[in-house]
């Protein structure tokens, strides 16, 4: 056997899932008894079996990946409920298993693999996207690159409707329908809290969660997903600014960002520019913005 | 002997793992600590907390990398993004040198996120070594390669654990991490002599030596990392640095992970070997 094929061999039986009492299945990958696969290439010992040794590396891959999902999806956990959001986690490990040398990114297909399989929500689809959105962004938004930042004055010196100003690598801008940053804080406090206690308190948390999905109510939010301090917030904003922020993001000057903003706004003509005016100077206070690359004289 | 080639010719004393849970007491205490290790792979990022952190920690405090996923004995090639971004992180950290294991964990471009075990075969030793060069080549800093802890053995293999060790690095002319830890959990768990593994050891390779805590179950051991140090292990330590001097020691403690001063403690124990060395050397 090559150095290959038996590594083709071990992952094909290390990736594939428990059973419901976590252990190893007794059929093997593509079919036959498991016991004869893993003596195909694992000896046995005067205690374990080579079954009982291909075993111990199955069950380390399923408690890490699992382990990591729950940790970067607490929210879309507490939506789903534990159990459910296991089978979710493991249907979904099985169809996108890790493509990265980091766990980090480990979430990075769920919200496309669960728009692509709405049974795992069900009822509470576009809940569990927005959650599961969130929380990616609050991952990207964690570690992603930051810029130097303009500051105000450097934004006031070039203002004009062919600005073109960039955002943050780092910033994440979400478009939800759910208030779902309400959720996660409460669900993180929670995690907090709970740390070290009792499985009674346990129970009781499992309760109140189900409780607090089940109470939240439909609310079109918009979120920007920043840093201060190398923390992340979710800061809440208007729909224009949004907008504004989202068109900035795609490359279009500050004119028609600011156009396409007010297109169907509710907020009156002459509140406009006093609005636009106080937006940019809180985005330029939190750093916000950073210099554009400069175009080559072909664009 | 500490300082060779394979750990740039430093001479690193005690350290231990940067982990998360001490950073605050890192930082707002700055305690007298040799060196710390970091995970490369928490650190490959574009920005935030852990380079923020990082940076400060560089400030102050001497730094060796140490990875989790460079894969040397996976059959496929190397991950260029996973060696770009390590690369730009040894430029940041300047760690003299860089540490990663002697194992597989991916196929076909899928992770599995762990250590698993190589079968020691000439056609393994052959590819695992031609890839350390290739990544010590790219990196241009001395690449050192950790023997794991192992659950299971293959019917392929054609040599020891320790003969395949040796083949590898001579083939790649690279350095050794000597786990001696890993070296207990695996001579437990598939009936071999620890010492014999380590008196076999090429010692002019070793870099660094690893040491830790694991896991005793009813019909193996598991390499945890969540526990103190054991007599047992302690006495394959000191067989090691009467073997191959005063060497950069680190403890490995990732789970449970108990107060910053409990670990250096653990750590620091170490001393007790490490100085009889000297002593050794001064008679």
């Amino acid at each position: 056997m090559s150095l290959m094929e038996l590594q083709r061999t071990m992952a094909r039986a290390v990736m594939q899932p428990l059973t419901p009492t976590e252990r190893m299945q007794r059929k093997a990958p593509g079919g036959g008894k498991m016991s004869a696969y893993a003596s195909r290439f694992i000896k046995p010992n005067d205690r374990l079996t080579s079954f009982e040794r291909l075993e111990i590396y199955n069950r380390q891959y399923w408690f890490r990946v699992l382990s990591s999902m729950i940790e970067d999806f607490p929210g879309l956990r507490a939506v789903l409920g534990e159990r459910h959001f296991e089978e979710m986690s493991k249907a979904y490990l099985c169809e996108n298993p890790s493509r990265s040398f980091t766990l980090r990114n480990l979430g990075s297909r769920l919200e496309a693999w669960l728009r692509k399989h709405p049974k795992w929500a069900a009822a509470k689809q576009k809940l569990a996207l927005d959650i599961v959105r969130l929380e990616w962004a609050d991952i990207e938004a964690f570690d992603g690159k930051a810029e130097e930042a303009l500051r105000p004055e450097d934004l006031s010196a070039g203002a004009g409707p062919n600005l073109r100003l960039k955002l943050q690598p780092y910033i994440q801008l979400l478009d939800l329908h759910y208030p779902v940053d309400d959720l996660l804080l409460e669900v993180r406090k929670e995690d907090e809290d709970t740390d070290f206690a009792s499985n009674a308190f346990q129970e009781r948390r499992k309760h109140k969660r189900v409780q607090a999905v089940a109470k939240l109510k439909p609310a079109e939010i918009y979120l920007v997903v920043h840093r201060v301090d190398y923390s992340v917030y979710f800061r809440r904003v208007d729909r224009e600014e949004y907008l504004i922020l989202s068109a900035l993001r795609q490359g279009k000057p500050l004119g028609k960002a600011i156009e396409i903003a007010f297109g169907k706004s509710s907020i009156a003509p002459r509140e406009q520019a006093s609005s636009v005016q106080g937006w940019f100077q809180n985005w330029a206070a939190l750093g916000w913005f950073c210099r554009a690359e400069k175009k080559g004289k072909n664009h | 002997m500490p300082a060779n080639r394979f750990n740039g010719f430093t001479d690193y004393g005690i350290g231990i793992g940067l982990r998360a849970p001490h950073y605050d007491h890192i930082l707002t205490r700055k305690p007298v600590v040799d060196w710390f290790e970091i995970i490369s792979e928490n650190f490959m990022i574009d920005g935030g907390r852990p380079l923020h952190i990082l940076d400060q920690i560089l400030e102050q405090y001497k730094l060796v990398q140490h990875g989790v996923s460079m894969y040397f004995g996976s059959a496929e090639k190397s991950n260029r993004d996973h060696l770009r971004r390590l690369k730009e992180l040894v430029k940041r950290t300047k760690t003299p040198w860089l540490s990663d294991h002697l194992c597989w964990g991916s196929v076909d471009g899928r992770y599995t996120h762990d250590l698993l075990p190589m079968p020691y075969t000439f056609e393994a030793a052959r590819i695992t070594a031609q890839k350390v060069r290739e990544v010590q080549d790219f990196l241009e800093i001395p690449v050192a390669v950790e023997n794991v802890s192992s659950y299971a053995e293959y019917h392929v293999s054609e040599m020891t654990e320790w003969e395949f060790l040796n083949e590898v690095v001579e083939r790649a002319d690279c350095g050794i991490l000597l786990d001696v830890n890993n070296i207990y959990v695996s001579s437990q768990n598939h009936s071999f002599d620890a010492l014999t593994y380590v008196n076999s050891v090429p010692a002019e390779r070793v870099a660094q030596i690893h040491i830790a805590g694991h896991s005793k179950y009813r019909k193996y051991i598991l390499d945890t990392h969540d526990h103190p140090v054991i007599d047992p292990v302690w006495k394959l330590y000191e067989r090691a640095v009467q073997r191959v001097g005063h060497t950069a020691t680190l403890l490995e403690w990732d789970d449970s992970i108990p107060s910053f001063q409990e670990v250096h403690d653990e750590a620091l124990k170490a001393n007790r070997f490490l100085k009889s060395t000297v002593l050794a050397k001064a008679v």
